[in-house]
């Protein structure tokens, strides 16, 4: 990009091929291609490719410079992630939690050893190998209904959080792309990836091999494992997932009585699933957010509590309900909040 | 082929439908109802197909027959009465579907293709199943762009205009999730093959290859090393491919089976990766950056990684062995009919051509080569048939592929050997079915 500034771009849009002699801007010889395909294609300005370009690698090209403290991380978490991720990001709720099941003594030899042994959930911080990976993804992801709303600041500040969290930075963090490199030789997990396998690299071999025996192969054929009885019925009525002619049809439920099809949603409960809002508020159960049954009987006979809900789905809010915060729905149509709301309070039907 | 086994009509016991009071009134001595027990129990294994009474000496023909219905004696529809068909109404049984508690955000999550009842290798394009890592757009193809930058001597912008004026290929692949038969790592988790395998599709896919855009673009040969593919969903989705793949059969596609990409799968340009599993294949396809390193992105790195034994995670892997599953019959199905069966379903494999697909009907202990049918192709699904004549016994049905290097698809003893049983990805394992006397079959492990 060395040679090229957006001041050229209007000098070179009418030049054409006289300009693809000068072998100092061959990349830029016109808007149009100079290659196989004429009239294809035209070159990308250097404002696009910048506001577009936005990996960060693990050698950090990509990663813009700044910083953010692990502070200024909590009050951004707390806004923003805490209702997917819960406050100490160990929530199981709506996704794996992000920290926990790493110790000092995985910090020192960069493999986390309860990835041998144990059984238990696997965290973020259990697998992350590369620190570049979490900048990356909270910076072009998240939040998860508004992804990449975050600034640069609030990205490094979220990452900072995460790490102290995990203790691998202290309360007083400050991480900038200046001691990212640093923070990456605490990683928990930093040395336990391998790429050294056959199902990356063609020319490497399989790792495992079997062979095509025709007759009299297994002496002993052993039932390993089978559905257990409770759970026949969990994919709901399998009857009525197959095909009503052939040879084979489906079995209806293990106790004799077929499922009524699942009715129709209403337009707002369809809605409300589109949105995502049934991620964290169940119907008649609490997830991360209170039910909605919970919200239409707090406000009961509440005249107010219409536009009350409406503001409040808009904006976001906390301290109703508990520690974590509801996220604001800036993306949310004005007709679509009233919607939700209407039907949450008429008892979510 | 054994052909003294008589065809006949298996049906559960009725006094397995039986409620507590029936069963009383057996035991007092009253079996009059039996009779019409009976007939229920057969509607609700037969489903629609309720059995036909016993044929006497007085049988005159079936009344499907004898008595004209009214398709055959009225007008029908006009033509282009729905201007994009749709299925026939007696197919609505056949759906994408949910596995109930897989995830518990549904616009992270996946669909599966109903595998149990597609014939041939074509997945038709609304049963093609769905995994979202952010949700679904359906993107304006006017306002769409993609990008191709990095190490390039001129980074381009393509309109869909631009693209679709290119040379073009159409190719036949098959697309799998690199987590499909996942659940089944440690144990049996799900009653059919919808679920077991059928984050599975198989399309004629058409597209410019990855290789002509980045030609075009003059991308570094001597340094380009990897390419990063980018979607424009909220996710931004990011995977990287090496640049000797991408260079091999990689392609940006913008139509699946004769028509534009469905939203759902990446509408108007989704990666075509072939032979590597499915995250690969970036949907809503905005940017392509050529690197000369991995970029360990989140599915790289975080998820789509393989947990093995010692601790470690395999990072990267991608190619999608060598696998097959029976799919007719297969688990939740009920087979209801002794006598001749053909026996079906679908082999493919990352690394090429599908050679050989051997049947055991007996567990493992004797295997049959099945019948392949054409086209042979590279990284595409293959459909194998064998006949067989059910007497009626127990059995176990399992499915075996080799393929074009000579790898055979291994049982789930010997990957588990390797790899534990923590990994979620890549479980390519020989599938076993039980078949039971009543008919039933159901989905099991066999070591």
């Amino acid at each position: 990009m060395s040679r090229f500034t957006e001041r050229w771009i209007p000098a070179f849009a009418g030049m054409t091929a006289t300009l693809a002699l000068l072998a100092w801007v061959p990349a830029y010889a016109g808007m149009t291609t100079a290659g196989q395909y004429p009239g294809i294609g035209r070159t990308a300005t250097p404002a696009e490719i910048a506001a577009w370009d936005i990996d960060v690698r693990p050698d950090f090209k990509g990663l813009p410079p700044g910083s953010g403290s692990v502070a200024k991380g909590q009050e951004v978490w707390e806004a923003k992630c805490a209702s997917c991720h819960g406050t100490f990001g160990e929530s199981n709720e709506v996704f794996q939690p992000i920290v926990g099941g790493t110790t000092a003594a995985d910090i020192k030899a960069g493999r986390v050893k309860s990835l041998v042994t144990g059984g238990e959930a696997r965290t973020t911080l259990m697998k992350l190998s590369t620190i570049s990976t979490l900048w990356d993804y909270i910076n072009r992801a998240m939040p998860w209904t508004a992804p990449k709303s975050l600034t640069t600041e609030e990205v490094y500040a979220v990452v900072a959080y995460i790490l102290n969290l995990g203790d691998i930075v202290p309360a007083d963090f400050v991480l900038s792309d200046k001691n990212i490199a640093d923070v990456q030789q605490k990683l928990p997990n930093r040395n336990g990836v391998s790429r050294a396998h056959g199902l990356w690299d063609l020319k490497a071999t399989p790792d495992v091999k079997n062979t095509a025996c025709m007759s009299r192969c297994e002496t002993d054929v052993t039932l390993a494992s089978a559905l257990p009885e409770y759970a026949r019925d969990s994919h709901g009525d399998l009857a009525a997932q197959q095909r009503a002619i052939g040879p084979g049809r489906g079995e209806p439920p293990a106790n004799g009585t077929p499922k009524v099809a699942a009715a129709a949603l209403s337009p707002a409960a369809a809605l409300a699933k589109e949105r995502a809002c049934v991620a964290c508020h169940g119907i008649d159960k609490r997830i991360v957010g209170p039910a909605f049954n919970e919200i239409a009987a707090k406000y009961r006979g509440d005249s107010g509590a219409e536009a009350k809900l409406v503001e409040k789905v808009k904006q976001g809010g906390s301290g109703n309900w508990g520690s974590i915060p509801m996220p604001a729905n800036p993306d949310l149509a004005e007709t679509d909040v009233r919607t939700l709301v209407k039907w949450i309070l008429a008892g979510s039907k | 082929m054994p052909t003294d086994a008589k065809p006949g009509r298996v049906q559960r016991a009725p006094e397995g439908f039986l409620t507590q009071q029936q069963i009383a009134a057996v035991q007092s001595g009253r079996r009059d109802f039996l009779r019409g027990a009976f007939v229920a129990a057969s509607a609700a294994v037969a489903g629609t197909a309720i059995a036909q009474p016993l044929r006497g000496s007085d049988f005159k023909g079936e009344s499907e027959i004898l008595e004209l219905p009214e398709h055959t004696k009225g007008l029908g529809q006009p033509v282009a009465a729905r201007g994009y068909g749709s299925p026939s109404q007696f197919e609505q049984n056949l759906q994408r579907r949910e596995s109930p508690g897989l995830t518990r955000v549904s616009a992270a999550s996946v669909s599966f293709a109903p595998l149990q009842a597609l014939f041939g290798i074509i997945t038709p394009n609304g049963l093609h199943f769905e995994r979202h890592h952010q949700g679904w757009w359906d993107i304006d193809p006017s306002k769409h762009r993609l990008m191709v930058m990095g190490m390039v001597k001129q980074p381009k912008v393509y309109t869909m205009d631009d693209l679709m004026r290119l040379p073009s290929v159409s190719r036949m692949h098959f697309i799998e999730c690199g987590a499909n038969t996942g659940m089944e790592w440690g144990n049996v988790a799900v009653p059919t093959v919808q679920y077991t395998h059928g984050m599975l599709s198989c399309c004629e896919y058409t597209g410019v290859l990855l290789s002509t855009l980045l030609d075009d673009c003059g991308f570094d040969r001597k340094n380009g090393k990897f390419i990063l593919a980018e979607g424009a969903d909220g996710s931004s989705m990011t995977r990287t491919i090496s640049m000797d793949r991408a260079l091999d059969d990689v392609m940006v596609a913008w139509a699946m089976n004769g028509e534009m990409l469905r939203p759902e799968n990446g509408y108007p340009i989704r990666l075509v990766a072939p032979g590597l599993q499915g995250v690969s294949w970036v949907k809503w396809l905005r940017r392509i950056e050529v690197g000369d390193q991995p970029w360990a992105t989140k599915d790289e790195t975080l998820h789509y990684v393989d947990l093995m034994p010692d601790g470690v995670h395999r990072q990267y892997s991608s190619i999608q062995e060598c696998k097959s599953v029976i799919t007719t019959p297969s688990g939740g199905q009920t087979i209801l009919d002794k006598g001749f069966h053909n026996v079906t379903g679908l082999a493919w494999s990352g690394r090429g051509r599908i050679k050989r697909v051997d049947v055991s009907f007996d567990g493992g202990r004797n295997w049959r080569t099945a019948r392949l049918e054409n086209p042979e192709m590279p990284k595409c699904l293959r459909r194998f048939n064998i006949d067989w004549v059910w007497n009626g016994a127990p059995a176990i049905l399992q499915s075996r592929a080799i393929d074009e290097t000579g790898y055979v698809q291994p049982k789930i003893n010997q990957l588990r050997a390797v790899r534990g049983s923590r990994s979620i990805y890549h479980n390519n394992a020989i599938q076993s079915w039980k078949v039971a006397e009543t008919g039933e079959v159901s989905n099991v492990q066999v070591y």
